[in-house]
């Protein structure tokens, strides 16, 4: 009969388990300004999101370095949501309210940040999110550091028509079936439409998250391209498909010169697990690239090198910076920033003093947050894959681009305003 | 556009008569314009000087420099241009192999322009391999002669290609009537496009098929040891995925250990990967049977708690140890490319090379466990271990090999696993499912079952892949699975005998 | 498969079977049984109900009266973060509690619950959709996914999603009748032990890809979230969300004490008869099947209306809640709590979940090592989890 007693004590361990479980990490000193670093280190999403995480720490150390925002040192929070959506919204909520984070620089997938928006809303956080994304979305909390689809998306697509990207006039629109792809897929349909390009020549494809037998895609491909016209493939493809994807093209004997393939979601690191020689030609967009010639970029590179080896992360003599790994720097600068000018971690007053923040940026430009819209205006790189693994830059904008989160490509969106919703 | 006009630092031009080769031109290809580059290319690649070939084959691998020392660098456009510009030198190159890529690079692009060229080509030529391919070019670039005789035979020529744009050619030009108004030569062309329609159908049931038994042959692979361990002991190892990353990892550090003490053999370090894979795999399952798994025989369901406590222990050591990010493993050269049955179908080499270790790797299996005397003891423990210890096998010790061999098996998948899919940390995952059912499917402890669940699923997702997507095609293979089990509880292949459950 | 088949069933005897003898409630020779609502208030021991009326006191009353009446800045003020991760925490206990009834006491393990609980979830989450109404981001009558989707009009799926008792039916009955279904089937081809876990996880999977996809019509990977409110009441106020906190408890209680009736009854008896010895069982003369089938039923309407509880409190429900990493999960909650108790996946699911969040936050970058040993530890030196360690000190005190 132990086990009717046992109810009662094991009620009153669980009890003070809780409570030992969630007081014990309460704000401790308050000469620092606490920042919430919100990356998954485990699960699926770890691949891409611990670079950035480290990024972020060697951000925050640059600027303690040079003393600090406000006379004060920053003092970073790191936590792992592992990859687990529900648990993003938690973790927010306890970087929040119970660490009392200044803000917080984190999240990479859609679904992460869509976990978490209602948490910032509700208990007005700040929020930097560092990833290209598909836009439509504009919340007053939330800082959008990385490219929206006219950022990054329609100029590609632009290149690819134009004479030196191929004349591309039929095209396959390939990618992971969640949200990013749809949306990005949706509004280049309207876009290729609006160009003359006819529904029989565009074929959309979506395969299932960690899909890697990509035969069947690639023969669908080839039979598509042999219809006749110059055809092209715009890849959205999530980051661990993407190996297999390219292992297979290389080796179907698909070239760059035929079907050029350009990804918006494969950069230096993905790179890093691929063998690049069969993929030369290959194209992405970004707004960054590590090639990339200027003394900011220059010292960027050298600075995340240096903390690799510091740090002793895995492979640091082969570590390389991408583009959300510019988007961390640029958005912890930029709050910095923000932060000297309204001199107050308030998150009203520094979303007020984020409008029209600069920074030089490491893609050699002065870039601008827009003084409404919460993103940032940014320059469009397209590069090819070279066989050492680096992109050559083959176009870019004149200047940095305004970013357009609602995309006027999507019916309806003419009436959107172009700023977040104060109520 | 401001025209940089720089010049180009070419050592090895300078040793020879450079003055054969306008300077003009070849500080043209620095210019920032494609269509400069691309004039400055063709007007090089007319002039047919063996120089002009070194240079735009160094432009075209980037290693040309301008006169700043930097890099000139090239888009596909530039790069197809040299491409057809080098084919159109070489098809009269006296190395077969040159001639047969020059040749098949042309056929993508073919302009009427290029007919007399061709002709003096075909003329020429001696491979009756190479021949055909020119006969095509050929008909290519007189399908639009004036000569309705010249057009017929281009028309008929064409029924011998495998091209799908051929194919589409053929379709539009029995169609349009007002470019071809002779009605025998458009009957023709239909005739042709039935024709090249078939072989290209029938390259396409090839290819679906061939697809069907790779996926097959890498399920296998990720199974097999599954198989084994589960078989002789009822233990679901769910750390299983991470002995496949295991196996991996040792290819990715062969391919490291060979790139920086034998890089005049790197191409070989798969070879040298398997037996490494093997034991290093073999190795931590001989631990984990010895410290954990061991210690929970007879409560299987609990085995699978702590084997995968077990699965994100390793998963997370590979983490610390070699970043969370995915690391590369090139296949080497003889893994690289494929084999081209027709224009739209080319077998890859590394699938091709793992269907074929999928079958050594089962003949192993087989030799070890129907000829030597371990495998009998494994086979016994697996039909009735405590009649097998009645009658002296020692079951204790036949458990570890057993799990040993199983794991090995798995390292082995993992060697065949980096050649066509990610190396991660989280690599192993997404194959847990996937063992899991080809083993439920063919029936416990039967590798014969193993085979045919692992081919049978395999060619049923690809073919149903092609049909629905492949996202439903994997959800109906999963109730596929589940309606099968219902019928046949035990597999495949059960075992036979006289049980009574429980 | 014989040999092995024995040690499924060959339990360590824990307390299930031992607890329940005696008890009234399943006493077979009563002439006039009491009614059933007695006997379901009854089966629960006196000191289980002092442990139950503190939890209640703790729940209902304390936990409530210091989030909502203690200003914030005081020391005793308890935070919404703590209302939220009690309430998830609560809402596993649930799940694991059902787990139990069917591992613990049936010898069944499902690597699929994940399945129930988020079905659940997402007949929930149809309501807090459209309970949006015109607030998301393109004002519209649906939903913004499938406004996205170029959608119309609602698939018939969606029929009546905007009434919250038909929401509340659903969730009761939509994964009760895929179990069901899905349950005669395995059943019936008694397919069991590992058989069964490794189809259970299939399943799993099959709804996960199923729901990944967008046109499927549940908002693919990003699922349901951005709610706004329940019965117009807003979802983010202190209010509502002690009210949801509240409901998760009692639902865990209502949980126990089925629980506690049903495995000290008659057909709890039965239960753990198949578990040990299913052939015996047949051969006196019962149909397993029935029996399976009713506690495999149940126990995924329980797991239902965890999910129903947990969605508005965590704010999201997406497809990786099918993974089937979070169905293994369940299992180990049980297993670390104590198989076959009814306390011990309550607690098991308290101790794995607040490890976690603690572990992620002190060591985000080594925590998977301490949670795999936490595993590899409990099957090997604790194979009746904590509830058995402290069964065993207790035992060598006395």
């Amino acid at each position: 009969m132990q086990n009717r007693r046992n109810f009662i004590k094991v009620t009153a361990i669980t009890a003070a388990l809780a409570a030992a479980g969630l007081t014990s990490f309460s704000a401790l000193a308050a000469d620092t300004i606490k920042v919430g670093i919100l990356h998954s280190l485990s699960g699926t999403m770890a691949i891409s999101e611990t670079a950035l995480k480290e990024t972020a720490l060697m951000t925050i150390d640059e600027i303690n370095a040079k003393g600090g925002v406000m006379g004060k040192k920053l003092e970073p929070v790191v936590v792992d949501p592992a990859s687990n959506w529900p648990l993003f919204a938690e973790k927010a909520r306890q970087l929040i309210s119970q660490d009392k984070v200044a803000v917080v620089f984190g999240c990479w997938t859609s679904v992460s940040r869509k976990s978490v928006n209602p948490v910032f809303k509700e208990l007005n956080g700040l929020l930097f999110y560092p990833v290209q994304y598909e836009g439509e979305e504009l919340e007053k909390n939330v800082f959008y550091t990385g490219a929206a689809p006219n950022q990054q998306a329609i100029p590609a697509v632009e290149y690819l028509m134009s004479k030196d990207g191929g004349s591309a006039k039929r095209w396959v629109l390939l990618g992971t079936d969640y949200v990013y792809p749809r949306t990005t897929n949706k509004i280049l349909r309207a876009f290729l439409k609006a160009k003359g390009v006819a529904d029989a020549d565009i074929m959309e494809e979506y395969t299932p998250f960690g899909h890697s037998d990509y035969q069947t895609i690639i023969a669908k491909i080839k039979k598509f391209a042999g219809e006749g016209k110059k055809t092209a493939v715009v890849s959205t493809i999530n980051g661990d498909s993407n190996v297999p994807f390219y292992k297979e093209l290389g080796n179907a004997g698909l070239k760059a010169t035929d079907v050029p393939v350009v990804a918006f979601s494969v950069g230096e690191e993905e790179l890093r697990g691929v063998d690049t020689k069969p993929l030369v030609g290959h194209l992405a967009a970004w707004n960054y690239f590590e090639s990339i010639k200027n003394p900011e970029n220059t010292a960027f590179i050298k600075l995340y090198k240096d903390w690799a080896k510091k740090k002793n992360l895995p492979n640091a003599d082969t570590v390389v910076t991408n583009d959300p790994m510019e988007a961390t720097y640029i958005g912890i600068h930029m709050w910095a920033q923000a932060v000297e000018k309204a001199k107050s971690t308030d998150t009203d007053k520094v979303i007020a003093a984020m409008a029209g923040q600069k920074f030089k940026a490491p893609d050699g430009f002065e870039i601008e947050m827009d003084p409404k819209n919460h993103h940032l205006h940014k320059p469009v790189f397209i590069g090819e894959v070279k066989a050492d693994g680096q992109f050559n830059v083959v176009w870019k904008t004149k200047g940095p681009i305004k970013a357009q989160p609602w995309s006027p490509y999507i019916p309806g969106n003419d009436k959107k305003k172009d700023e977040p919703d104060t109520k | 556009m401001k025209h940089v006009l720089v010049a180009l630092i070419l050592a090895c031009l300078t040793l020879c008569a450079s003055a054969a080769l306008d300077p003009l031109l070849v500080r043209q290809l620095a210019a920032e314009d494609s269509d400069e580059k691309i004039a400055a290319i063709e007007a090089l690649a007319k002039s047919g000087d063996p120089e002009a070939v070194a240079i735009l084959k160094q432009l075209d691998e980037g290693t040309l420099k301008d006169e700043q020392g930097e890099d000139i660098t090239i888009n596909n456009r530039v790069r197809g241009k040299i491409a057809e510009a080098m084919a159109a030198l070489r098809l009269f190159d006296p190395d077969k192999g040159a001639r047969l890529v020059a040749v098949k690079e042309l056929l993508a692009n073919i302009d009427p322009g290029m007919a007399p060229m061709l002709a003096k080509a075909r003329e020429h030529e001696g491979e009756p391999s190479i021949k055909a391919l020119l006969d095509q070019a050929y008909a290519l670039a007189t399908i639009r002669a004036a000569d309705p005789a010249a057009r017929l035979a281009a028309v008929k020529a064409l029924a011998t290609s495998g091209d799908a744009n051929v194919r589409t050619l053929l379709l539009d030009y029995y169609w349009n009537k007002t470019a071809e108004p002779d009605l025998a030569i458009r009957r023709a062309a239909f005739a042709s496009y039935l024709e090249v329609q078939q072989r290209i159908e029938i390259a396409d049931l090839v290819g679906k098929v061939f697809s069907g038994l790779s996926l097959g042959s890498i399920l296998l692979l990720a199974a097999l040891g599954l198989a084994i361990t589960y078989g002789v002991m009822g233990v679901i190892n769910m750390a299983h995925g991470e002995l496949l990353m295991i196996g991996a990892y040792a290819t990715y550090a062969m391919q490291g250990l060979f790139r920086a003490h034998l890089p005049g053999y790197v191409d070989w370090y798969v070879l040298a990967a398997v037996p490494v894979a093997f034991f290093a795999a073999a190795t931590v399952g001989i631990l984990l049977e010895r410290t954990v798994i061991r210690r929970l025989y007879g409560r299987p369901l609990e085995t699978l708690l702590a084997t995968w406590g077990l699965s994100l222990i390793l998963i997370q050591a590979a983490r610390v140890f070699f970043g969370a990010q995915n690391v590369e493993v090139a296949n080497p050269t003889w893994m690289s490319g494929g084999i081209e049955v027709l224009p739209s179908i080319v077998l890859p080499l590394n699938r091709i090379v793992i269907i074929g270790f999928s079958l050594f790797v089962l003949s192993l299996v087989w030799v070890l466990m129907n000829k030597t005397r371990v495998g009998l003891f494994v086979r016994a423990v697996t039909q009735n271990r405590p009649m097998a210890g009645c009658v002296g096998v020692p079951t204790s010790r036949v458990d570890t090999l057993a799990f040993g061999l199983g794991a090995g098996i798995a390292g082995l998948g993992g060697v065949a696993l980096s050649q066509i899919a990610n190396v991660g940390p989280d690599m192993g995952q997404g194959y847990i499912v996937d063992s899991f059912l080809v083993v439920v499917v063919g029936g416990v402890g039967q590798l014969a079952g193993a085979v045919w669940a692992a081919l049978g699923l395999g060619v049923i997702a690809k073919f149903l892949e092609g049909w629905t997507g492949a996202v439903i095609a994997k959800i109906a293979v999963l109730v596929f699975v589940i309606i099968f089990i219902q019928k046949r509880p035990q597999g495949i292949f059960a075992l036979k005998g006289r049980f009574v459950e429980n | 498969m014989a040999p092995h088949a024995r040690k499924f069933g060959s339990l360590p005897p824990t307390g299930g079977a031992h607890v329940s003898l005696g008890r009234p409630g399943g006493d077979m020779t009563m002439p006039n049984r009491a009614p059933f609502i007695i006997r379901f208030f009854t089966a629960m021991p006196k000191t289980g109900w002092l442990g139950l009326s503190a939890f209640a006191a703790l729940a209902l009353v304390l936990l409530p009266a210091l989030h909502l009446l203690v200003p914030e800045g005081n020391p005793l003020h308890v935070s919404g973060y703590v209302i939220t991760v009690g309430g998830k925490i609560m809402c596993y206990a649930i799940v694991a509690v059902a787990m139990d009834l069917i591992w613990g006491y049936a010898g069944i393990l499902s690597l699929g619950h994940g399945l129930f609980f988020a079905l659940g979830g997402y007949c929930f989450g149809q309501y807090l959709m459209r309970q949006i109404g015109h607030d998301g981001a393109y004002h519209a009558d649906l939903p913004d996914f499938m406004v996205f989707l170029d959608w119309k009009s609602l698939p018939w799926y969606w029929v009546g999603s905007d009434s919250f008792a038909f929401a509340l039916i659903k969730v009761l009955v939509l994964p009760a009748l895929v179990a069901l279904i899905f349950g005669f089937f395995a059943f019936r081809s008694r397919i069991k032990g590992v058989y069964f876990s490794i189809i259970t996880q299939a399943l799993t999977f099959a709804a996960m890809l199923l729901f990944f996809r967008n046109e499927t019509g549940f908002g693919g990977n990003n699922g349901f979230t951005d709610f706004k409110r329940i019965l117009g009441y807003g979802i983010t106020t202190p209010g509502m969300r002690v009210t949801l906190f509240g409901l998760s408890a009692v639902a865990l209680m209502l949980t126990l004490l089925l629980g506690r009736y049903l495995t000290t009854s008659k057909f709890g008896r039965v239960l753990t008869a198949i578990r040990d010895a299913e052939s015996r069982v047949m051969f006196i003369g019962y149909n397993p099947l029935h029996y399976k089938l009713a506690i495999w039923t149940l126990s995924a309407m329980l797991c239902g209306i965890a999910g129903a509880l947990y969605v508005p409190q965590v704010g999201i429900i997406n497809p990786g809640e099918m993974s089937a990493a979070n169905s293994i999960e369940i299992a180990i909650w049980v297993a670390v709590g104590g198989r076959a108790t009814l306390i011990g996946p309550v607690i098991g699911a308290a101790v794995v979940n607040l490890s976690k969040s603690f572990f992620t936050q002190a060591f985000p970058d080594y925590w998977l090592f301490f949670l795999g040993a936490l595993f590899v530890a409990v099957t090997l030196w604790l194979p009746d989890g904590v509830v058995g360690l402290w069964r065993k000190l207790r035992g060598s005190k006395a």
